[in-house]
């Protein structure tokens, strides 16, 4: 069953098109991903689908009803969570907590009964009363996600969950996103960490220049190429014409310069790593490190989409490191 | 019932954050003290000359403790965010926007009786008619609060709501008949006395409270309530338009 539908969903900013025309499902009980680069249309297409952007054209259903002209109505079904937080710098933890409840209807005694479970549960207990402001930025994002999640939303949108924080924190959230999937929630987010998304997502798709260029189960993304063979080696020793150079002496292999001294090896065929490692040295390629490795999501993207991930992940931190 | 719920808490939040926070009370203290002293310095410093600036110094008090607070605070929430989150919130904007601004609207009127409590130890003020004087003073205080709205809702910067606010202000205190009676402003001014809010209520505490009112308090009040209606219609208007478009 669709908990939301999405068709020809079109959003323009005068003469600019931000999102054309796109259409998927998400279906109760999954976690469904949108991954793409910056400007793809990822953040007004939750702002569409949340009531913080009108749609230029298209249809937006939460399960069964045709809310477009009036997401308000809807807004009980959902909680959001935004790239950057919300909630009130001069309140604290648990006043931030009960003032989210409060806005969808709960009353006094079953708001500060939910915090206190919301904070226990996301590890915060002991910052309840220390105003937002002090936290960390982890611990902001946690009490952000806290808030969407106060009223038992059906849906959660995340906008970016896991950006600009620490590893560990990241670690956690994942952690706690899964802990309510399990729970029933559904969960719909934007990231531009693809590893994220394959461990997290149930279904991805593929958003670029406000297109969706591909959408479906992770797993079936995946299986046309996982039994790709991938070798990535630090290398020494060559500067200019590497990639010619490699072409020559391993025919029949792809291979791709990653930086001044990575390169990425990949064949359909299977292949011993000493002996690509052999022929390397032969060439006068001095090897310092070889890491076998399997294909993911990344490779899929950058197949289907023609964008390299690492650049979008780099270019999203410093925004996010900007902001 | 949940509407409700919703209502109250945007309402306590804001006067827990904004209004009861000790610069805004001395606001409330100070700023129709330093009015009063002024004209008091003006005129000499007679007693009987109280009467004459009560009115001034309450409409004035109204409008620049609603208009600054709001204005700004609106603006700073859109600007940090803060106010997305009660947009996404499934409570109608018509009273998201009522529950915002019904701090402000009570900052008003509590900056209003300041004055009128304190000239209360000089003054004889058995002669006023209360109710009247109440009842100008809860609509000038929603119109000027009204007005703050429609200026938060149409800037994007927290400097441009103080600049901004002060395009209305200043005109409005020296053209509403506060100073000078409208009949003695030149003719091609007259017409802007009439499209401000404020003209409207200052008659109706020049009637309550010197007895000496130009128009009719039925025309005043209907003309009051007129203007916090659009203003709110337009303020909502621009949300619609300009925040979630």
């Amino acid at each position: 069953m669709n908990i939301l539908e999405v068709y020809d969903l079109t959003k323009f900013y005068g003469d600019f098109k931000a999102v054309c025309g796109i259409t998927f499902t998400v279906k109760k009980g999954e976690v469904f991903g949108l991954l793409g680069p910056n400007g793809a249309g990822k953040t007004t297409t939750i702002n569409m689908l949340t009531g913080l952007a009108l749609p230029t054209q298209g249809r937006v259903v939460y399960s069964g009803t045709d809310y477009t002209h009036n997401i308000k109505k809807a807004q009980h079904l959902m909680g959001v969570v935004p790239d950057e937080s919300n909630l009130y710098p001069e309140l604290t933890g648990l006043e931030n907590l009960c003032f989210c409840g409060a806005l969808y209807g709960l009353k006094k005694a079953e708001r500060w009964a939910k915090a206190e479970f919301l904070f226990e549960q996301f590890g915060l207990k002991d910052a309840k009363d220390k105003k937002f402001s002090a936290y960390s930025r982890g611990m902001k994002r946690r009490l952000t996600i806290a808030a969407g999640i106060i009223h038992d939303p059906p849906i959660l949108f995340l906008d970016e969950p896991t950006t600009g924080i620490d590893v560990a924190s990241a670690r956690q959230i994942r952690n706690i996103l899964k802990d309510m999937n399990k729970k029933g929630t559904t969960i719909f987010l934007t990231t531009h960490y693809i590893e994220e998304a394959e461990r997290l997502c149930d279904r991805v798709a593929f958003i670029v220049e406000g297109k969706i260029i591909e959408v479906d189960y992770v797993d079936e993304l995946i299986h046309p190429v996982k039994d790709r063979n991938i070798l990535i080696l630090t290398i020494s020793g060559v500067s200019d014409g590497l990639e010619e150079k490699l072409s020559s002496i391993l025919p029949g292999f792809s291979c791709k310069r990653l930086s001044d001294s990575d390169i990425r090896i990949e064949s359909d065929r299977a292949f011993r790593t000493g002996h690509i490692i052999r022929i390397m040295e032969e060439a006068g390629i001095d090897v310092m490190e070889a890491k076998r490795m399997r294909a993911t999501l990344e490779d899929v993207f950058v197949e289907v989409t023609g964008i390299e991930a690492q650049e979008m992940k780099k270019e999203k931190e410093k925004k996010a490191q900007e902001g | 019932m949940n509407n409700l719920i919703a209502f109250f808490a945007i309402f306590l939040k804001d006067i827990k954050t904004y209004y009861l926070k000790p610069p805004n009370i001395s606001w409330g203290i100070i700023f129709p003290f330093a009015w009063a002293g002024m004209f008091f310095i003006r005129t000499g410093g007679n007693m009987m000359d109280v009467m004459s600036i009560l009115l001034g110094i309450m409409a004035i008090s109204i409008l620049f403790g609603t208009t600054s607070m709001l204005s700004v605070t609106i603006t700073f929430e859109k600007k940090s965010r803060t106010f997305d989150r009660i947009l996404l919130s499934p409570i109608p904007l018509g009273l998201i926007m009522f529950a915002k601004t019904s701090g402000a609207i009570l900052f008003g009127i509590v900056n209003a009786f300041v004055p009128y409590l304190v000239a209360g130890f000089f003054v004889n003020l058995s002669h006023i008619h209360l109710s009247i004087v109440m009842a100008a003073i809860v609509l000038i205080s929603i119109a000027s609060t009204f007005m703050g709205l429609f200026i938060a809702t149409s800037v994007s910067e927290v400097f441009e709501a103080q600049t901004f606010s002060n395009f209305f202000r200043f005109p409005m205190i020296f053209l509403c008949g506060l100073f000078f009676p409208i009949s003695k402003l030149p003719l091609f001014l007259r017409p802007l006395s009439y499209i401000m809010p404020l003209t409207y209520g200052v008659d109706i505490l020049h009637g309550a409270i010197n007895h000496s009112s130009a128009l009719p308090y039925a025309f005043d009040f209907a003309v009051l309530f007129l203007f916090c209606a659009i203003l709110f219609y337009i303020s909502l208007y621009n949300i619609k338009k300009r925040w979630v478009f």
